[in-house]
């Protein structure tokens, strides 16, 4: 049989994977059968799965600093060049394209146009509101036009990393610039999905991306928008050190004995017990590491506001107010260490933290309502309720 | 005459605007904007110091450990903690990893596509590739099979119709001048160093717990426990993992990243004479080899004037200064005022033209980059003013590597003030840092093995411990070069914060005395072939490794009516 032109690049794809040319056409053959089509169909089937087309993405960043574009460059499987060349196209991202300038400018047009409702849009990055537009322009026009008109148009939307989820970094106090995340720059977005975190870990990113591809849709999400098969579970509850916290064993002091013997680091500022991703068991850069693991405590940032929820970082969480004792960390760990521990499961942790207190070395802390770990309840559209 | 827009520059980290006027086939003049502002100084007001590098670490996710690293020097300098040896060698060799794989990361995915034309790399014999490449580096990835393999690669993903991010550029440009054999040999290196830097990073990992925005500093030290008894702290198996990717680094960076620069700069020797700048350069040295306030850096400090390699100036950090007059802050002394950094001001007050706009009123305020000036003069930073600095100071394996480079090259010393210096200069610094990473991973070995398991200044740490009001600078040279953040702080929380970043002293605009800045000036003279196709403009741009998007429009002498043009 001849080959058709438009099947060359998927032949030589999948003797990559070692699928022989005839294997292929043998396929065909079979849908062929299946359609009660006659024989010849085969070829022409082969031919129109060449030229079926990859899913567009295009990449946006706006008040940014470019750290999610960076983590998806440590993407492996896929790795990013798998991802960029082989399995999606992506169209428009200012820090990898040729083009520049008015062709580049094309290029995001391009797929507004002529791909409608077909492309997934991934943000990085707030979207500042003030100055009429003027805290962020691209190509002359303000990150919120461009924003409402491409995610407006998307099949999907990614916001990737806090700041495109919930304003991050430009959004804290005093949000000087009136940054906002996508959900609520783009009021009415349809499909639209949080991968939170600074930056979003990249083994989550391909894991979404791969999911969509193969299903059309999102996985379930919790209450702020994030998927649960990333953000389900809190640091806490998945830690490699929760049982020094059980035994209520702490470093108190950086590089002292128990820093040396990877104790707990509640005392040290960690965050873990109300923060939510899979860092403890997805880890970092393929699994080498990741915060806790090195040493550092959990600063708390795949949740909402963490920058003014989360701080002072190394101010431990608060005392305990509700459980019924004046109990400190000590106490807990104790507490837990001698076997009482039926009642005090993750839903607990989250409602200890609920409580609104005052320090005396900084402002008050109000720590977030930890989302529980279930299914979506909020607006369809994954933005805050 | 012809009128080009070109917005936003792509390829490099943030937004960034400029705005050039052509005429007779080359830049008249230059105005360089940024078009995007958080006010991350502002933020940093009011809280706890020991957080800051937090918060500073996102000023970039690219050069993800230099602000952290600015910040905890500033607030140690003005509390008076000091990093025991550990933590100081810990640093280092956390930011010759970020330097290098910052700048291959740069040359093969940022600015290469300047100089490389993949379309070219089509029509490539890999017999002949591989002929080139053996003839330039024993590296063993050369074989006439693996580059018809990328080529059969290249050419499938260029059939299917999809050219992702290659689409709609500039492929064909005349100024591209590589034969084919040399683009597809450039492509294959593309992609190998797309899986280099994943692997080098891990370097970060381990000393960091992640890459990006890595988690393990802290004022006063590191948080990374440093014992050779214990499974849970760094170790003599962490020195072994960091040795080994530290030699992936320096064999990459040794046996591919270098003969490509040199192969690609033997075509693009004109570039030699394109893209000079203010000719002054500014390096606050860094890489200490021993603790205490008087260590010498392995990289000097100096001040070079007028492209001037004889004469190496000290620098006198209290002569910096910033203008606002051509940027978008208030100052309450006046748009006139040049303020130092300690008694900066950061009030946003936006003037100018309320998107969607055409151009910006360059007359007038036309960016949200503040004007560093030392003395009065605009000032290059990077990896030519290091390297310079470094030339001019007398360091060896400096001079060892610009002489080799300028003798391959067979161009004299004035070569290096150009764009192709910058990329050659970017080139040295990273095998100079490459062979010094295992000495550096061999000290911590040995202070470890000594006993030694301080990592952090624990008598500095709580705010009770520090004066009341306290002021100080922090230095770093980030692979964008100079690096500064200073700190006022006040019964215990940031009272006044300010950064100036290597990409503020050269990517600025003019200054209250009209002085371009380092871009605006580099582009003067620049060819621009064809005005729809700007890619020489890219070229020296790039060659800063800008760290901010931007747009460039460019508009003729007689200032007609800017027309964008469009391709057909």
């Amino acid at each position: 049989m001849s080959t058709d032109e438009g099947e060359g690049w998927l032949v030589g794809e999948l003797k990559r994977r070692g699928v022989s040319r005839r294997e292929f056409i043998l396929f065909c053959a079979g849908i062929a059968g299946t359609f009660a089509l006659p024989s010849s169909a085969a070829t022409k089937i082969a031919a129109a799965l060449g030229r079926a087309k990859k899913p567009i993405l295009v990449w946006l960043e706006f008040q940014d600093c470019c750290g999610n574009s960076e983590s998806f460059l440590r993407a492996s499987a896929p790795t990013v060049g798998e991802v960029v060349l082989d399995l999606l196209s992506l169209d428009y991202h200012e820090t990898l394209m040729a083009a520049a300038g008015h062709q580049a400018e094309e290029a995001l047009e391009n797929v507004v146009k002529s791909s409608k409702g077909e492309y997934i849009a991934i943000v990085e990055g707030s979207i500042p509101t003030g100055a009429g537009g003027g805290y962020c322009t691209i190509g002359g026009k303000s990150a919120l036009s461009i924003a409402r008109e491409v995610c407006g148009g998307a099949a999907a939307t990614i916001a990737m990393g806090t700041c495109a989820t919930y304003g991050g970094l430009p959004a804290a106090a005093p949000n000087p610039t009136g940054a906002l995340g996508v959900a609520d720059a783009v009021p009415g977005i349809k499909n639209l999905i949080n991968l939170s975190a600074c930056p979003a870990n990249p083994a989550n990113m391909v894991a979404l991306i791969s999911y969509y591809m193969t299903f059309k849709r999102w996985p379930e999400k919790d209450t702020v928008g994030r998927p649960l098969f990333a953000y389900g579970v809190t640091i806490h509850d998945a830690c490699e050190r929760r049982a020094h916290f059980d035994a209520g064993q702490y470093v108190e002091a950086w590089g002292d004995e128990g820093h040396r013997a990877g104790y707990c680091l509640a005392k040290m500022g960690c965050k873990g017990p109300v923060t939510h991703q899979n860092c403890p068991t997805v880890r970092w850069n393929e699994g080498t590491n990741w915060p806790i693991g090195c040493g550092h405590p959990c600063i708390g940032c795949a949740e909402p506001d963490f920058w003014d929820k989360m701080t002072p970082f190394y101010k431990h969480l608060p005392n305990i107010a509700g459980l019924g004792v004046s109990a400190d960390i000590d106490t807990v760990g104790m507490w837990l260490a001698a076997g009482t521990a039926a009642a005090f499961g993750a839903h607990t942790v989250g409602k200890m933290v609920q409580t609104r207190l005052a320090t005396r070395e900084g402002p008050d802390t109000i720590l977030p309502d930890a989302p529980s770990a279930t299914r979506e309840q909020g607006p369809k559209d994954g933005g805050r309720p | 005459m012809t009128h080009v827009v070109v917005d936003p520059v792509t390829r490099i980290e943030g937004h960034l605007r400029i705005e050039a006027e052509v005429d007779g086939g080359q830049v008249q003049d230059a105005w360089s904007s940024s078009t995007m502002f958080r006010g991350i100084e502002i933020i940093l007001k009011g809280r706890d110091p020991r957080d800051a590098w937090a918060f500073a670490q996102r000023i970039c996710g690219v050069c993800t450990t230099v602000h952290a690293i600015a910040s905890i020097r500033a607030v140690e300098n003005a509390i008076g903690a000091s990093p025991p040896p550990n933590a100081r060698i810990l640093r280092t060799i956390i930011m010759a990893a970020q330097c290098i794989q910052d700048h291959v990361v740069h040359f093969y995915h940022l600015h290469a596509l300047d100089w490389v034309d993949i379309v070219s790399a089509l029509s490539a014999d890999p017999a002949k590739t591989s002929t080139l490449a053996q003839s330039i580096s024993d590296w063993p990835l050369s074989s006439t099979q693996y580059f018809s393999g990328v080529k059969t690669r290249l050419k499938d993903f260029v059939d299917r119709g999809q050219l992702g991010p290659f689409a709609n550029a500039y492929w064909g440009h005349p100024a591209y001048r590589l034969p084919p054999e040399a683009n597809l040999m450039a492509v294959a290196h593309y992609l190998e160093a797309l899986d280099w830097q994943r692997e080098f990073i891990k370097i970060h990992a381990i000393l960091g717990g992640k890459n990006p925005h890595l988690q393990s500093f802290l004022v006063g030290g590191m948080a990374t426990p440093v014992d050779v008894n214990s499974q849970s702290a760094l170790n003599m198996g962490t020195i072994d993992q960091l040795r080994a990717l530290a030699a992936k680094g320096q064999d990459f960076v040794k046996r591919v990243y270098l003969p490509d620069v040199l192969a690609i700069a033997s075509f693009y020797k004109e570039w030699a004479g394109y893209g000079s700048g203010v000719g002054n350069y500014m390096v606050y040295g860094d890489y200490a080899e021993n603790d205490g306030r008087d260590a010498a850096p392995y990289f000097p400090s100096g001040i070079i004037r007028n492209r001037d390699l004889s004469k190496v100036l000290p620098l006198d950090p209290a002569l910096i200064t910033e203008s606002i007059k051509h940027a978008w802050y208030d100052y309450s002394g006046g748009d006139d005022k040049a303020l130092h950094p300690s008694q900066g001001e950061t009030q946003p007050h936006y003037t100018g033209p309320p998107p969607p706009y055409e151009r910006l009123d360059i007359a007038q305020k036309y960016s949200w980059l503040k004007s560093p000036r030392y003395a009065g003069d605009a000032m290059e930073v990077g990896p030519l003013a290091r390297m310079l600095v470094a030339y001019g100071s007398g360091h060896q394996r400096a001079r060892e590597l610009v002489g080799t480079v300028l003798g391959q090259l067979k161009v004299g010393p004035e070569a290096l003030f150009s764009t192709l210096g910058r990329v050659a200069a970017r080139c040295i610094e990273s095998v100079i840092l490459a062979e010094k990473m295992d000495g550096w991973i061999g000290a911590l070995a040995d202070n470890m093995g000594s006993g030694d398991v301080r990592i952090h200044d624990n008598a500095k740490w709580e705010p009770s411990s520090w004066p009341k009001e306290a002021f100080g600078a922090g230095y770093h040279e980030a692979p964008r070069g100079a690096l500064g953040h200073w700190v006022h702080i006040k019964d215990g929380v940031i009272a006044n914060y300010q950064c100036i970043v290597p990409s503020t002293w050269n990517a600025g605009p003019r200054d209250q005395a009209g002085k371009r800045g380092p871009y605006e000036a580099a582009l003067l003279h620049t060819p621009v072939a064809i005005p729809s196709q700007p890619l020489e403009i890219l070229r020296t741009v790039h060659s800063f490794d800008p760290c901010m998007a931007c747009g460039v429009h460019v508009v003729d002498v007689n200032r007609r009516e800017l027309a964008h043009v469009r391709r057909p």
